[in-house]
């Protein structure tokens, strides 16, 4: 493959042949801040916060789009650069209701980084937010418009990654706004709240709504794990604040086999972890027809291999079996065979994979 | 699957047949999206119902349900007539190639047309175009397997994937989407009545001896019995104690009269889950364990990939992870397994599971690897049969169409398919719970195509009937054109409407796999 030599702020740097300046500038560890980027996805350019100056080039290009050439001499951290990147933070601020007290995104939101990392203490224009209501008419999602860049990239999220199809841009100009067809709320649309759009929005305008309050994003110890629904394996990360699931979240840094993506029941079916009725301690029915008790465990473990071995002794092994589970862990089956075969001495252990 | 999730967004042609995966595995489902519309490849559905993979399809085939073998000796009728198939891959690393030509000869498109009901031009262009592809991925499920032909089944797509030498390649294979998160585990681990870990039969003597070695036992070399033979011995009372761990036969089994009966026949049950659920109802102790995100352990994925579990909040009262339950009871019994921690379970699943002989809990800590992985320094393996299949030359195993067990008749005159839908999960324990999904899918409806819909007089929304030999639920009606006319389509996931009162217990003679795609019932207004 052919290389293709350019300078980055003085640093002569080797690209390949259909790079983005932005992607040579990141392989090389060069700090441009973007918005509306989203890897794997096609580069849209619509927040221009990722301008840079190229030598004899008219005007500030975004790095995003701008595929490298041979010679190109880039820099990203010229006045003029920084003074249209302030434009850019101070209109997108203005125009929306960025109150950071109650947000949910408040520390990882990537506008709250922009204006801090810009050093903007207030935008020079008045605050106008666009008055949208707050869509809370579903369990799952909140959309907050008004905290809307409209960077696009749940968009893309949407029709490119998981390949749902159901948002897109709608009105015009300042007008403009993200949603499912005719303005439809999620829950009357097709969207099959699959969450990719709330992993990746830039801000606080979509979020999860059971975790409203929950916790705040330094609060969360994350932690990766495998999820528990279908065979893809899709990895997860738990976010646990005070013992409890409060959310769960993609990370496209994880890789195969899901790069981040999840759906439904993976993102939002685990209410199941601490729900009231999960069993807590082993219960035993006295007699039969009688009504399951509480017991301790030597109590409950005592009985189970009594009877096993009384059964076992008076009809032999093969008149017990076991049923093990695709849900439980290769250790658990694994010792659960072992157990059936060894300990009792039949073969009569199987599980639902046909079913 | 042989080959790997990542595979299929980067091939030239998928094949889904069978596979509802978009809700069933979404992210498998994006992938094949995105390999469309993204990447441009071709995708071929065969399906009865019309799922949503169908939107995004070249060409759809809509069969009559459970006639699958005849639709894919058809497709290799036309392959092999046309001469569209990959002559040097069929010489140099297939055998019975004769055998299979005489047996698709007569699966002609006119002849197939009759039985599948798809038009014999479209049975042409599929054929032409999974032929004419490159790399070609088939995708398969359920949809595939729960029919008394589904070893036939099975054996089918192995054919017509060998045909246009599919396999071994990257982006192509035979590719089984698996519908729980580690049921390729748990068959891997040995829990079969046939054969201990790593697929090893129980009646061959020498791998028998190597765990009889390994764990200071005498092991049972008979194979013992099946999930549906457990409860038909239970009926009889050959079977008298039964340990259940995670599982809820009490909703996921079929004929769950025959099942209920079979459980309170039993001596002893012992159930042992997070729920007190429909099953452990039943059981004489029941023991509460601790759920995946309160212990540390290992799923192997429907790509055979290995990865981690890992503890993240503390099980409820007195719960524990069900390796500890196990341990106790053995250790009561006098075989003591005392075990700290899951890692060491896993050494020694290492030690004794020739295919996980490389894995260890440092290697797959950042990403899982998939086996075989024989070795500490092994890679693990993308795609499965490459340069030559595990048997040395691939069979073709050229088979006959053989109908359903129970079609419709006078008195039950429609077909029954059961399924999952997107927003639930198997018995529904575990998604029922959750406020979102349940709020997308309340309740479960009955799809009924609209001209049936007219026929027996039921309108959208209206409560119905449902009822086959073996029993009858009630439920709301949703008429759509998503199954053909003579099919309904009913979830498993509601335990107000247990579908599987009404399913055949008909088993694949070999797979053993209940006929849920297909039975007999008959519908009115409740």
């Amino acid at each position: 493959m052919s290389s293709v030599p350019l300078n980055i702020d003085g640093r002569d740097l080797i690209g390949k042949p259909g790079q983005t300046i932005l992607e040579v500038a990141r392989e090389n560890g060069i700090f441009i801040p973007t918005l509306c980027h989203l890897k794997d996805t096609t580069n849209v350019g619509a927040c221009r916060v990722c301008v840079v100056e190229v030598e004899n080039a008219r005007s500030l290009v975004a790095s995003c789009c701008m595929p490298i050439s041979s010679g190109m001499v880039v820099r990203t951290d010229t006045p003029k650069v920084r003074a249209s990147q302030r434009m850019i933070v101070e209109l997108l601020w203005s125009s929306g209701d960025h109150n950071c007290l109650t947000c949910e995104q408040n520390g990882v939101c990537e506008l709250q980084d922009l204006v801090y990392w810009l050093k903007i203490d207030h935008p020079r224009f008045a605050i106008q937010s666009p008055g949208h209501p707050v869509e809370t008419t579903n369990t799952m999602i909140q959309r907050d418009l008004n905290k809307c860049v409209l960077c696009g990239r749940c968009i893309r999220a949407c029709n490119e990654i998981q390949v749902n199809e159901v948002l897109d841009f709608s009105m015009r100009g300042s007008h403009s706004k993200v949603g499912p067809a005719f303005d439809a709320d999620y829950i009357d649309s097709e969207c099959v709240f699959c969450g990719e759009c709330v992993n990746v929005c830039p801000t606080g305008a979509i979020t999860f709504k059971q975790a409203r309050f929950s916790g705040r994003p330094w609060e969360m110890k994350k932690v990766r794990t495998t999820c528990a629904y279908c065979g893809v394996g899709c990895q997860i990360e738990l976010n646990v604040h005070d013992g409890r699931v409060i959310k769960v979240t993609g990370n496209r840094e994880f890789g195969q086999p899901n790069q981040g993506s999840l759906c439904v029941k993976g993102r939002f079916g685990m209410d199941f972890i601490h729900h009231p009725s999960r069993l807590t301690t082993p219960l035993i029915r006295k007699k039969k027809g009688g009504e399951l008790t509480e017991a301790t465990w030597d109590e409950a473990l005592d009985l189970v291999s009594k009877k096993f071995e009384a059964l076992k002794k008076q009809h032999g092994p093969d008149s017990i079996a076991g049923l093990c589970s695709a849900r439980c862990t290769n250790e658990e089956n694994y010792l659960f065979q072992k157990f059936m075969r060894a300990v009792v001495g039949t073969n009569s252990v199987d599980h639902c994979a046909r079913l | 699957m042989t080959n790997s999730i990542e595979e299929i967004e980067h091939t030239e042609m998928i094949l889904a047949i069978g596979t509802n995966t978009t809700e069933n595995h979404p992210v498998i489902g994006a992938k094949a999206k995105r390999a469309v519309r993204r990447h441009g490849a071709k995708l071929l559905v065969i399906d009865p119902r019309e799922i949503s993979l169908t939107k995004y399809a070249d060409l759809w085939l809509r069969q009559k349900p459970g006639t699958d073998v005849a639709v894919l000796n058809g497709l290799m009728n036309v392959i092999v007539a046309e001469k569209l198939y990959a002559t040097d891959y069929v010489t140099e690393r297939t055998e019975g190639f004769e055998a299979l030509k005489k047996v698709v000869k007569k699966y002609t498109p006119a002849y197939v047309e009759d039985i599948t009901g798809i038009p014999a031009e479209d049975l042409k262009k599929a054929a032409r175009l999974y032929a004419g592809a490159g790399r070609a991925s088939i995708l398969y499920a359920m949809g595939l397997t729960q029919h008394t032909t589904g070893t036939d089944n099975v054996k089918s797509v192995a054919n017509l994937a060998m045909l246009c030498g599919n396999i071994g390649i990257e982006g192509g294979g035979v590719n089984p989407l698996r519908g729980q998160n580690n049921v390729q585990g748990a068959c891997d681990m040995g829990g079969l009545p046939v054969s201990l870990p790593a697929y090893q039969p129980v009646a061959n003597d020498e791998a028998r001896g190597r765990f009889e070695k390994a764990w200071g036992v005498t092991l049972p070399p008979r194979p013992g019995l099946t999930v549906v033979e457990i409860m038909n011995a239970a009926h009889k009372g050959d079977v008298r104690g039964l340990y259940i761990m995670g599982e809820n036969p009490m909703l996921s089994d079929p004929d769950l009269t025959h099942v209920e009966a079979a459980l309170k026949h039993l001596d002893f049950l012992v159930v042992q889950d997070i729920f007190l659920n429909e099953t452990a109802q039943l059981a004489d102790v029941v023991l509460p364990s601790a759920a995946f995100a309160e212990k540390d352990g290992t799923f192997t994925n429907t790509e055979r990939r290995i990865q981690r579990i890992r503890k993240a909040v503390d099980p409820p009262g007195q719960a524990l992870a069900d390796w500890e339950i196990i341990a106790g009871i053995a250790d009561r019994m006098g075989y003591p397994m005392s075990y700290r921690d899951a890692e060491e379970i896993m050494a020694e699943i290492a030690q004794v599971t020739p295919s996980y002989a490389g894995i260890t809990y440092e290697r797959i800590d950042r990403e899982g690897l998939q086996w075989p992985c024989p070795t500490q320094d092994h890679p693990g393996t993308r795609f499965l049969h490459k340069e030559k299949f595990t048997r040395g030359l691939g069979l073709f195993h050229a088979v006959e169409y053989i109908p359903p067990a129970e079609l419709p008749d006078r008195e039950y005159p429609l077909i029954l398919s059961t399924g999952r839908v997107l927003y639930h999960y198997h018995t529904g324990t575990m998604t029922r719970l959750a406020e979102g999904p349940s709020e997308r899918c309340p309740e479960s409806l009955i799809e009924i195509h609209p001209q049936d819909a007219k026929a027996y007089g039921i309108t959208d929304g209206q409560r119905v009937r449902v009822t086959s030999r073996r029993g009858q639920v009630e439920a709301k009606a949703q008429v759509t054109e998503k199954s053909p006319a003579g099919t309904i389509f009913m979830n498993f996931h509601f335990r107000e409407v247990a579908v599987n009162l009404l399913t055949n217990a008909a088993l694949d003679p070999i797979g053993k796999i209940p006929e849920y795609k297909v039975c007999a019932v008959k519908v009115e207004a409740a």
